[in-house]
């Protein structure tokens, strides 16, 4: 029978939330890790069944924990992420170098093919492999070595990699950003990297128009698609056609286009949700009322989506990493917040409802879709 | 044997009791003690210290009896009551918000 699995990462552990394709009713479970800072938690589209959870706390650093019966049980796997050769500098908040300082994996990125192959995406920003299940991880030090990398900055939540986007057609291809350094990408499996940010405008960095310097939130894109990318920006939604070679803004007729997440529709590669925030000093809903936007057009135009999400007195976000879509049709659309609600929608948006209200602040949603 | 009291996530972590006793090899330091420990409980390598400056993590502390080692050489010898077994070393995860 077709099972939905949302994996939830929260600041206080991890949950996993099981439902049949109906999408009516969940089981939850958890708090897995409990305590500690799950920034994410993944599944490898190769082995549904194999899952990675990226575990951290201020007192004992970080673990990574990996899963071979689809999360019934898990065991700590390697953490040993160390930076290759002399580690160098970039600039702290104050514009003074600093030097890079691992502090956590924000963000999982499983290989489409091979289970036991998984990208880290790490702050201070660098992106690590395994190929190994998690055993031992290698840096990809093109990335954090690039001639840029003196130049980068931290932005509020640090200087993290949090999205790494594999190319479905050539798993050479590979896509990262970073904030608040921008978007990177690479034809070679990681080994050399170019920045990808021609078209980004940002308002708060000395050349609106630098390569880099920019405050990318998150980069997605629709699998049968490797090289139309959407982009939601500190502000902004942007779209590229040509795989980051260049970027245009489809903000649109959004009521503000500041926000973190952003995700493609499973089966509609035009079809775009992002979740629009007051501003970069105001981190909650416009009005209080939490709305899900959709552009059926590939941007530009957006709807509103707020039929079962609260339309009053809502100051909650929704985190970069916290949106996610199931495989099933209608597509099911998820998303946790910083208030510890996971809204779902089976009919791509329409309707919403809650499936829990009250875990920790979420720090990420996934979403497999099981036959 | 060498006696070490854990916190609760290093207990889960390790999938062990409160306290374990370990075999250190002379002489028996902080640094020992922890490479000790992190064979003995693999989960737990680089969780009491950075694995990259092998500097004790700052809201990690070492206690024995009444006495706060956390600022000590990491290969100055441990007290003579933890290298006996009378007292345990305890690691504590400092008080520190939320």
């Amino acid at each position: 029978m077709t099972a939905v699995r949302v994996l939830v990462g929260t600041q206080k552990g991890a949950f996993i939330l099981s439902s049949d394709g109906r999408r009516t009713g969940w089981e939850v479970e958890g708090p897995l890790f409990g305590g500690w800072e799950v920034y994410h938690v993944t599944g490898s589209p190769a082995d549904p069944d194999r899952l990675y959870a990226s575990q951290s706390t201020g007192w004992f650093g970080q673990v990574i924990q990996r899963s071979d019966d689809g999360g019934r049980s898990w065991n700590p796997a390697g953490n040993g992420f160390s930076y290759q050769g002399g580690t160098g500098t970039h600039q702290w908040y104050d514009g003074t170098p600093h030097p890079w300082e691992f502090a956590r994996v924000w963000h999982l990125e499983p290989s489409y093919d091979d289970p036991d192959t998984v990208y880290a995406g790490a702050e201070d920003a660098a992106l690590f492999r395994t190929t190994d299940g998690a055993a031992t991880w290698t840096e990809l030090e093109g990335l954090r070595t690039h001639h840029t990398g003196p130049k980068w900055q931290p932005g509020a939540g640090g200087m993290c990699v949090h999205t790494v986007l594999i190319d479905p057609s050539d798993a050479d291809r590979l896509h990262v950003a970073i904030s608040a350094a921008g978007v990177f990408r690479s034809g070679d499996a990681g080994q050399s990297w170019a920045p990808a940010n021609r078209g980004l405008q940002s308002g708060g960095i000395p050349d609106p128009d630098a390569e880099v310097g920019h405050c990318v939130h998150r980069i997605t894109r629709h699998p049968s698609r490797p090289d139309v990318l959407f982009m939601q920006k500190h502000w902004d939604v942007m779209r590229s056609d040509d795989g980051g070679d260049h970027w245009r803004e489809i903000s649109g007729d959004l009521p503000t286009d500041f926000g973190f997440p952003i995700a493609v529709h499973a089966h509609e590669p035009d079809t775009v949700y992002v979740v629009p925030i007051t501003s970069d000093s105001e981190h909650y809903p416009p009005e209080g009322r939490l709305r899900v936007y959709r552009s059926r057009t590939g941007g530009d135009e957006w709807e509103p989506l707020s039929a079962g999400l609260p339309q009053s007195d809502c100051y909650v976000n929704v985190l970069r990493d916290a949106m996610a879509v199931d495989d099933l049709d209608p597509c099911g659309i998820y998303f946790g917040t910083t208030g510890g609600q996971v809204y779902g929608s089976a009919d791509s948006g329409d309707t919403w409802q809650p499936i829990v209200r009250d875990l920790p602040r979420v720090l990420s949603v996934e979403v497999q879709t099981r036959p | 044997m060498i006696r070490l009291l854990l916190p609760h996530h290093l207990r889960n972590l390790a999938g062990t009791g409160r306290e374990v006793e370990l075999d250190v090899a002379e002489p028996v330091t902080q640094r020992s003690l922890i490479d000790a420990l992190e064979d003995a409980y693999p989960p737990l390598r680089g969780t009491l210290r950075d694995p990259a400056t092998q500097r004790r993590r700052p809201f990690i502390r070492f206690f024995a009896g009444e006495e706060d080692l956390s600022h000590e050489p990491p290969d100055a010898l441990l007290p003579e009551a933890v290298l006996t077994g009378k007292e345990p070393l305890h690691v504590v995860g400092a008080m520190a918000g939320g």
